[in-house]
Parts: structure tokens; sequence; C-alpha cells
């Protein structure tokens, strides 16, 4: 039996879901950022999956925005994570409402 | 071969990934993290993306997962106290798993129908994945994304020094 894409579609879609299911219900802010570097690692593993079997290297260079856009969010929203401790003593986005600090 | 190395990688990225959203201890969240991010990067070289697993562990699990460390043993975050939310909990499972099977069913039947190319190609002509291809597609093809990326960071790099620097003053 060898691996086919849907084999590849099927594992990107579990992890998506287990990350969809991380920003959802956790409540630590960090946790959460790190629930959606799961989901764009998910969709990364799908782009890969279909430039391999078109055979066309579009998918190799959306991968490498994809990456370079989540490293700019994560230095942001870990430069967030450290203002809003400093700021409020605690990362629990049931507690972070105001907009205003 | 290459079956048995899909599944093993499958398998410890699904596990790493549960772990991430499960574990009360943030720093093992993270190093959760780094295992599905090197697995990912081993199936992306049975993919034949060999440039795109090296840029995988190197900036993925090298440079962001350690900012995330440096993060969380910076504000020195306690384990927390998993609360089970009786509402959250159930809401979420049933927005969610209707999609994991509406989408195990298209890709299943519907790719077959779509895509005459169901199974993976096993060898790709020289350039394909390498540094030379991917850097060939990426200078000509797709050169304005590729120069306005460098706005993007510098609009990042701009909005760290603010946020950090307003938190001093």
């Amino acid at each position: 039996m060898t691996v086919s894409i849907q084999h590849y579609l099927l594992l990107s879609v579990i992890l998506f879901i287990i990350g969809a299911y991380g920003v959802i219900t956790r409540k630590n802010l960090i946790i959460v950022l790190m629930s959606l570097e799961l989901m764009l690692n998910a969709a990364n593993l799908a782009f890969v999956a279909f430039s391999n079997v078109l055979g066309d290297l579009t998918g190799h260079v959306f991968v490498i925005m994809s990456v370079t856009v989540a490293a700019a969010e994560v230095a942001v929203g870990l430069a967030f994570v450290v203002t809003i401790y400093t700021h409020y003593d605690t990362l629990n986005i049931d507690v972070l409402k105001m907009l205003k600090g | 071969m290459e079956t048995i190395v899909f599944y093993i990688f499958a398998t410890t990225s699904i596990i790493g990934a549960l772990f991430v959203v499960f574990h009360r201890n943030p720093v093992a969240s993270v190093l959760s993290l780094v295992l599905t991010l090197f697995s990912t990067a081993v199936l992306f070289i049975l993919l034949f993306a060999h440039f795109i697993a090296l840029i995988q562990v190197l900036v993925y699990a090298g440079a962001i997962m350690v900012l995330f460390l440096f993060t969380v043993m910076f504000l020195n975050l306690k384990s927390e106290y998993l609360k089970f939310d009786a509402v959250k909990v159930p809401i979420t499972l049933g927005i969610l798993l209707p999609i994991l099977l509406i989408s195990t069913f298209v890709t299943k039947l519907g790719l077959q129908k779509i895509l005459p190319m169901s199974t993976m190609v096993d060898s790709h002509p020289e350039p394909f994945g390498t540094v030379e291809g991917v850097g060939e597609v990426l200078f000509s093809d797709y050169l304005l994304p590729f120069e306005l990326t460098s706005v993007l960071i510098v609009v990042a790099i701009l909005g760290v020094v603010v946020i950090a620097k307003r938190r001093l003053g």
C-alpha cells in the first residue's frame, strides 16, 4: 500500500483541527499562539503535497511566504504577550477584554 | 519503506500536536510543537521538498520555537489547571468534528474525480524542490511578492519596537 495524497491531506486536516480546537478552547494566550502555528503548519503540509502531485513549485513559494508571515506574526504576538503580562499579571484571555489598556 | 516512514512521522506529529493543546505545562507544549515541526520536516523530505524541509528546521523549529521558549521561560508561567468547559468544549467539538468528516469525504471521493493524478509522484526532474528550483520560481514569477515580504518584515520590526518601548516609558 503506497502513500497517496489523500494520506497527506488527511494528516493536514487532523493537525488543522487539533490546532483549531486549541485556539478555541485554551485560555492561555501563548498556547493560543502555538495552536495558530500548528494550523499554519498543517496548511503548509497541504501546499507541499499538492505541489508534489501537480509537479509545480508554486506551492513551495507559498510555503516560504507563509513561514515569513508566521515569523513576523510570532514576533509581534510575543511582544504583545510580554506587554500584557507585565500590565495585567495574567495571560488568561477571558480577563483581557478591554481594547484600551 | 516510504510508507513506514510516513506512518511513523505522521503518528509522532499528531501526538506532538495533541500534547501542544492538552498539556498543562507551557514549556512541554513548546517542546511538543518542536516535535511536530520536525516530523513535518521529515514528511516534506518525503514529498521531495528538501529546501522547505531545511527552512522548516532552521526557521520554524529553530528561530520561532526559541522565541516561544524564551518568552515562556521569561514570564515564568505556572502550569495551569485545565478546567473542562462544559459549554465551550461540546460546541467546539460539534463544529470541528463534522468539518473533519466532510473533509475526509471530500479528499476520499471528490479528489479522485477532479484530479486524475491522486497518487504521489515518485521522482521529479532534478531541480524540483532544491534551492535551485525554488529560487528560480521565486525570483522570476514571484519577484514582487518576495520584495513585498521585506516591507512586511520592516513593519513587524517597527511594530515590535513601538510596543516594547511604550512599556518602558
